[in-house]
């Protein structure tokens, strides 16, 4: 899809409707919110705590991601905003939407295009560049949270990397269900150091978190966090010797775009349970079909001669 | 044929137009104006500019008006709002010492200097509905002119300060800028400051439920209301370039000094304890149930066993703020279905081994 | 036995901030492997005195010192946070009198017993389930109930539980408190013998603190008599059942042996 034009003239913007600043944030707001960041980048995966301000969208919404994107989005960035993998879902188009009127930047629903991607709950299918940056929103940044519920104990957790008590949760997966159960929010241990949540990605996208050339930036707005995981650096998903961590695999094919190694969602056809496979990340499954790639329903649907997905 | 769902953006287009002509109701009912809100609801414009932490009854009002009543809503809306504004510096504390009282009671005395002034209250309403209300052009009766209340006004726990009998009500030890909830984020331990102006942002309904448990046993600490005070300030600032204090204001502020239980070691004397609760405007109930919620939340100082959800500091003030606490319930109604089908595809294959093992049992 | 020591106490004293005694200048010297018995009624002072030795309260005055691993005797109230909170996962373990204060009821046998071991490390599951499954063996409790969460076991089984879950990381020094509190006659009895048993095969030191004479008999080696935070009387446990000096003794010994 092409880069959308800016409502206001990128360069010389200054303020949406006469009253607030670029990308809404006021300057020095955004500038405390940079010196979290760069805290958050010389220690990958510590929590950074912040003075998370009120945004005009619901806590738990995204707010964290958009104070971080606020406060370094310049008049040059083009921004991608994906919620589930996919840039049309309400929430996605609600903040797409918030930064291309409050900072006028061009916005882009293609991977290749962006400088800045905003993510709920997906890493994006093709492989992010150096010169890329990706934002993730997160709801509960303590990975600890579940097990010890006060801040006060936490953080000493991970001041003396105290972190058996993760180890022991995911022995009781196993010796229950004889395999680690956690699927979304996978606990990872970064740069050797830090035990960090990667948000409510599924365990799928972990693998991708690794040696990750674009820098990695995560906002919690409503526990005023923020975490980094700098470029290139080494992020290891939880697990025993004998029990290695493993990704989910699908085993069918993408129904459009035939893609495989993805991460697909299941869409019900019927209520007689017939459904299909489709990607998650909409604008990989787009180019893919743009590329010549059919899935079983895309040919089926061809074959019969309507379009698949209109 | 499949067809992917699109449209977003029109989705929510349409959906601003439907609110906005909800919100409207009936074009032959006239219009409520912000002014109206502000003048005849006042008890919510009250709570919304306490919630809200901005002292504005305009802005309260509108935001009232624009969130259909819904006073979270209208909370979250003047929070919004007052994030944006500038900040200059902390005002000099309010001296309520010096209040302009309109209504001062107090259950610890029968009499005291300044007396008990009754004031506007509904407390001995009787409740029954008052369908004149109903009909139009109602004009209530005239009320008496309010003494001049030049009478001092001391406060109770000054009274009992004088004679030893309550502890001391002294600044904690540390820098003199007081910690600002709206610029850092939340601390543990949380000093005193913190904890107030949580409290003081705290959800109404919250705080009254904590107080009220207290009463019923869970963190029991036996409370009198040693006074409520409520009526008008000054608010006083000092700005850099002047060197002295100027008045920017009056504001309407609800008092409540609850006295607490003694507390007392082999060769100290024996001392009331206090709890405090503050709001905008006539908040009564919100006042009295963060007085009894901050004493609850001394525990750890005053050395009583922390047993109950009102004493535990983390579990009220990390879910005090109806904003917050909104946000993040009413989150759930967002996509999850990545989540939910990484826990699809684990959960089948847990019940395909399941049953694979079950057929072999069976053989 | 060796001859450094491994625990020292000196003039630990502790009052309360309301001006009471909670226990005032005891002193004494534990080598490795050996048990200390500290008795005495309720309100004695010695479940305070066993908290400033176990780290938990600063005493008031005096100072504790163990000695730790590769540094010699170290004041325990002046080693960092983290390096008193690795002492409590390693060389270092607490009984409490009732095993909900030491087990996490949540968690099945296996993972509480692995516990310690997942802390400092352990990554291989096949391992960790193994030695659970040897220590819960050592402690009398079925393979079986491996999985099986604590709070359906009975008072005794969750005793063992815990102390099978102290001692998986070989600790040097395990502090007890009123271990057989709780329990019946007959598993008290069994329970005796076994940490009997397991104390004299590893070697490990321990401070036991009770008022049941029965227990102190069994296991220590020395004890000291406490009353009103002092210790009264000390030196080997026979010596002192069988031959009392103090009075405050004397009395103890003789009301167990008329009860």
């Amino acid at each position: 899809m092409s880069t959308l034009q800016p409502a206001g003239s990128g360069a010389q913007f200054h303020s949406i409707d006469g009253v607030y600043n670029f990308a809404y944030l006021d300057e020095q707001t955004k500038r405390m919110i940079r010196r979290a960041l760069l805290k958050a980048v010389a220690i990958p995966g510590y929590q950074v705590p912040f003075g998370g301000r009120e945004m005009p969208v619901a806590y738990g919404w995204g707010t964290g991601g958009m104070q971080v994107t606020a406060s370094i989005l310049g008049v040059d960035d083009v921004l991608k905003v994906i919620d589930q993998g996919a840039d049309d879902t309400t929430n996605a188009v609600s903040i797409r939407r918030f930064f291309n009127r409050t900072a006028g930047v061009p916005v882009t629903e293609a991977t290749t295009e962006a400088t800045v991607i905003q993510t709920r709950h997906r890493i994006p299918e093709k492989t992010l560049r150096e010169d890329q940056v990706i934002v993730y929103q997160v709801p509960m940044p303590e990975p600890l949270r579940k097990l010890e519920p006060r801040e006060t104990e936490t953080r000493k957790m991970h001041a003396f990397a105290e972190y058996g008590l993760m180890q022991v949760k995911l022995y009781e997966d196993i010796s229950r269900h004889g395999e680690i159960t956690t699927t979304y929010d996978y606990p990872v241990e970064v740069n050797a150091r830090y035990m960090m949540a990667p948000s409510p990605i599924p365990k799928f996208d972990n693998p991708k978190m690794h040696a990750m050339p674009a820098l990695q930036l995560f906002g919690a707005g409503r526990e005023k966090r923020i975490y980094a995981i700098p470029p290139y650096t080494k992020v290891r998903s939880l697990d025993f010797n004998d029990y290695p961590f493993e990704p989910q695999q699908f085993e069918d094919p993408c129904a459009l775009c035939d893609a495989k190694g993805v991460f697909l969602d299941e869409v019900i056809l019927d209520d007689k349970g017939d459904h299909m496979f489709v990607c998650s990340d909409s604008d990989h499954c787009r180019d893919r079909r743009a590329e010549g790639h059919m899935g079983p329903r895309a040919r089926e649907a061809a074959e019969k001669g309507y379009g698949a997905d209109e | 044929m499949y067809v992917a769902t699109k449209g977003g953006e029109a989705a929510i287009e349409n959906s601003h137009a439907l609110i906005a002509e909800e919100r409207r109701g009936d074009p032959a009912v006239p219009e409520l104006e912000a002014a109206q809100i502000r003048e005849q609801l006042g008890g919510a414009v009250d709570r919304v500019m306490t919630e809200g932490s901005l002292y504005d009854p305009d802005l309260a009002a509108l935001a009232i008006k624009q969130a259909q009543g819904d006073l979270v809503e209208a909370i979250f809306l003047l929070r919004a709002f007052r994030t944006t504004l500038p900040r200059f510096g902390a005002s000099a504390p309010i001296d309520t010492g010096a209040m302009t009282i309109r209504r001062r009671i107090s259950a610890a005395f029968k009499d005291l200097p300044g007396g008990q002034v009754l004031g506007p209250t509904y407390d001995y309403t009787h409740r029954l509905l008052d369908f004149t209300l109903a009909a139009r052009g109602e004009t209530p009766p005239v009320a008496p002119e309010e003494d001049a209340t030049d009478a001092a006004m001391p406060r109770v726990a000054d009274i009992l300060g004088h004679e030893g009998l309550i502890e001391p009500e002294t600044p904690p030890p540390g820098p003199e800028q007081p910690y600002d909830l709206t610029r850092e984020p939340m601390q543990f331990p949380a000093g005193r400051d913190q904890r107030l102006q949580n409290l003081f942002r705290g959800d109404e309904g919250f705080l009254l439920a904590l107080g009220y448990s207290t009463q019923r046993g869970y963190g029991r600490n036996h409370p009198f209301a040693g006074e409520i005070r409520m009526g008008t300030v000054q608010v006083e600032f000092t700005p850099e370039e002047l060197g002295f204090p100027i008045a920017l204001g009056e504001i309407e502020v609800t008092e409540c000094q609850m006295v607490n239980q003694f507390k007392g070691a082999k060769g100290i004397a024996p001392q009331f304890t206090r709890g405090y609760g503050l709001a905008f405007g006539q908040a009564e109930r919100k006042t009295m149930g963060m007085a009894l919620v901050d004493r609850a939340l001394r525990a750890d100082e005053l050395a009583e066993d922390r047993l109950h959800p009102p004493q535990d500091e983390e579990f009220v003030l990390s879910h005090s703020d109806n904003v917050e606490a909104s946000g993040f319930v009413s989150h759930l109604k967002l996509p999850h279905y990545v989540d939910f089908q990484s826990e699809l595809v684990m959960l089948r294959g847990m019940r395909a081994s399941a049953e694979a093992m079950q057929k072999e049992a069976a053989e | 036995m060796s001859d450094a020591p491994l625990l020292e106490a000196e003039g630990v004293s502790h009052t309360y901030a309301g001006g009471q005694v909670g226990c005032a200048d005891v002193g004494f010297t534990l080598y490795p492997g050996e048990v200390l018995g500290i008795v005495g009624e309720s309100g004695s002072g010695k479940s305070t005195l066993l908290s400033c030795l176990s780290g938990a309260l600063p005493p008031s005055r005096g100072r504790v010192r163990f000695a730790v691993r590769g540094q010699g005797m170290q004041d325990v109230f002046k080693l960092s946070e983290p390096e008193r909170r690795l002492l409590m996962r390693t060389d270092w373990g607490i009984v409490h009198q009732n095993p909900r204060d030491g087990l996490r009821m949540s968690v099945s046998a296996g993972g509480n017993v692995g516990e310690r071991l997942m802390a400092v490390g352990a990554r291989h599951y096949g391992d960790i389930r193994s030695e659970a499954l040897d220590w819960l063996g050592r402690v009398e409790i079925d393979a079986e109930r491996v999985d099986h969460l604590p709070r359906t076991f009975s008072g005794g089984m969750q005793q063992r539980t815990q102390i099978a879950r102290i001692l998986v990381s070989q600790p040097r020094l395990v502090f007890m408190d009123e271990p057989t509190g709780g329990l019946d006659v007959s598993v008290q009895a069994r329970l005796l013998d076994l940490l009997r048993g397991l104390v004299r095969d590893l070697g490990v030191a321990a401070v036991v603190v009770t008022h049941d004479l029965a227990v102190v008999r069994l296991l220590s080696d020395r004890l000291m008599v406490m009353r009103q935070g002092r210790v009264v009387e000390s030196g080997l446990t026979d010596q002192v059942l069988d031959d009392p000096q103090h009075p405050y003794s004397q009395l103890l010994v003789s009301s167990v042996l008329q009860a």
